[in-house]
């Protein structure tokens, strides 16, 4: 696909539309749209109508998938699940965009029954698409960072090899967390929390809910706008990249007798807890004034 | 263990009873070493002052008392069990080490000024402390014990039992101390449970 246009579908199941909304905010979308054109896109100006995909075969190189699944759910009295075989088995690739398609997300509090992500329902493997797994690329958030999915597509446009993890996501921007970049990270290391919405001191992980610890994802490496990320900014990450997003109560952190109940990725209770002592027992007068 | 770090060993335990009994301001190296049978020169150069002394044996006396509650944190055991096997350790360790208990309410406790550059917080007894949060914390997770603050809990386990072991040492308490652990535990878990 080196050479020419890729040809991309991008179909949408049950979905907010937040996904193609994030897209659109892509600022090289001119050189984008020399290199890869939508034969069909639920908003975006495509060659086909979504009557010509549902009536005929048209050709696709990368499927896009936007949106929960749910057998019961239908588009234009297709049911989903008969469109997405249909141009699955003919693409190269399949893409789920953000945590909908991946894992069932938000959605899957929609009133369709058996509501999930293409492959996976949370943490839960699904066997329906199974056939797909070797074409597939999972690209959970909610909604997916715009850099993230045209990086992936000129990535397969370019051949080059994406090394993924357990969930079909490119490690290249899922491999760290949330907290890796974050501006906040010296009042983490001190455990000072002090934190007020949108103010930029204090860490949001000790009582504001912030999940990015212990959430996989680049927000804070790839900025948004390429200006600013949700924790910067002085809001606590909600883990939208994750299997169970959303989890409840995403402003309070949830504690067990003072111990928060997730912690750090990979880090065990007892070295959290003994470094937390150590770190708790001094005050930093500077990370306890404003900053200005 | 070499033969350095079991005369470290040896020292700590001998200071941690002189402390225990005649109180940390009328304890002198000196009386440490003679104690010990060793000079004060070669006691010094296992530890540098009084107040090193005393914090390396809070620590040690933390990390006994750690290492036994993990134990019982890791036993696939209800947490009413690891209530009452908590009890049981630490008066165990009250009646069979009696100096180690007595260190910790007598000098630790007492002395906070020998402490405060070093020991700061619960940093000296934080591998005690870090078991104790482990134990409140599972109880918790696993539905068992009430969620709140760590130190309403914490004071109302540790006060307890530091009370008892305290009047015990005063000669007050009539009965022995391993006769009131199944009150006792039966007690702190009623206090804690979430039912």
């Amino acid at each position: 696909m080196q050479n020419r246009r890729v040809k991309l579908l991008w179909l949408s199941a049950i979905a907010c539309n937040g996904n193609a909304h994030s897209f659109l905010n892509y600022p090289n979308l001119e050189q984008f749209l020399k290199d890869f054109s939508f034969v069909y896109h639920p908003i975006l100006e495509s060659l086909y109508s979504l009557e010509d995909i549902i009536n005929k075969q048209v050709e696709c190189d990368i499927l896009l998938i936007e949106g929960a699944i749910s057998p019961e759910f239908k588009k234009a009295n297709t049911p989903i699940i008969n469109l997405i075989s249909k141009y699955a088995n003919i693409a190269k690739k399949v893409i789920t965009i953000g945590t909908c398609a991946t894992f069932g997300g938000i959605f899957k509090e929609s009133g369709y029954r058996f509501t999930t992500g293409l492959h996976f329902e949370k943490e839960k493997e699904l066997f329906l698409f199974s056939s797909l797994k070797d074409k597939t690329i999972s690209l959970s958030g909610c909604p997916i960072h715009p850099e993230v999915l045209v990086s992936t597509l000129y990535a397969i446009k370019e051949d080059l090899e994406l090394h993924l993890d357990r969930f079909l996501r490119p490690k290249e921007f899922y491999a760290y967390t949330i907290h890796s970049g974050c501006t906040r990270n010296e009042y983490f290391e001190y455990k000072i929390d002090n934190h007020q919405f949108g103010r930029l001191e204090g860490c949001m992980f000790y009582e504001h809910g912030c999940q990015a610890p212990f959430s996989h994802g680049s927000c804070n490496r790839i900025l948004w706008n390429g200006v600013n990320s949700k924790t910067r900014n002085g809001e606590p990450c909600h883990g939208c990249t994750e299997p169970d997003f959303p989890k409840q109560n995403l402003f309070r952190t949830k504690k067990n007798m003072g111990v928060p109940q997730f912690l750090p990725l990979g880090v065990s209770k007892r070295a959290y807890l003994t470094l937390a002592g150590v770190t708790k027992a001094f005050k930093i007068k500077r990370l306890e004034e404003d900053l200005f | 263990m070499d033969k350095k770090e079991a005369k470290r060993v040896e020292i700590i335990n001998v200071a941690l009873e002189l402390f225990a009994t005649k109180g940390f301001y009328s304890t002198t190296i000196p009386d440490i070493a003679k104690a010990l049978n060793m000079s004060v020169g070669n006691l010094y150069n296992y530890f540098k002052s009084k107040d090193i002394l005393a914090k390396e044996i809070i620590k040690y006396i933390s990390h006994y008392l750690g290492n036994k509650l993990k134990e019982i944190n890791m036993m696939p055991i209800s947490t009413k069990e690891k209530t009452k096997k908590i009890v049981e350790v630490y008066f165990e360790t009250a009646k069979n080490r009696p100096h180690m208990i007595d260190y910790f309410l007598r000098v630790y406790l007492s002395n906070r000024e020998v402490f405060k550059d070093g020991c700061e917080g619960m940093i000296c007894v934080s591998e005690f402390v870090t078991e104790i949060m482990i134990y409140f914390e599972e109880g918790v997770r696993r539905g068992e014990l009430k969620n709140q603050d760590f130190f309403s809990a914490f004071g109302l386990f540790m006060g307890y039992l530091g009370g008892m072991v305290f009047l015990k040492g005063e000669n007050i308490l009539p009965k022995e101390l391993e006769e009131y652990i199944d009150d006792i535990s039966n007690n702190i878990y009623r206090a804690l449970s979430a039912k």
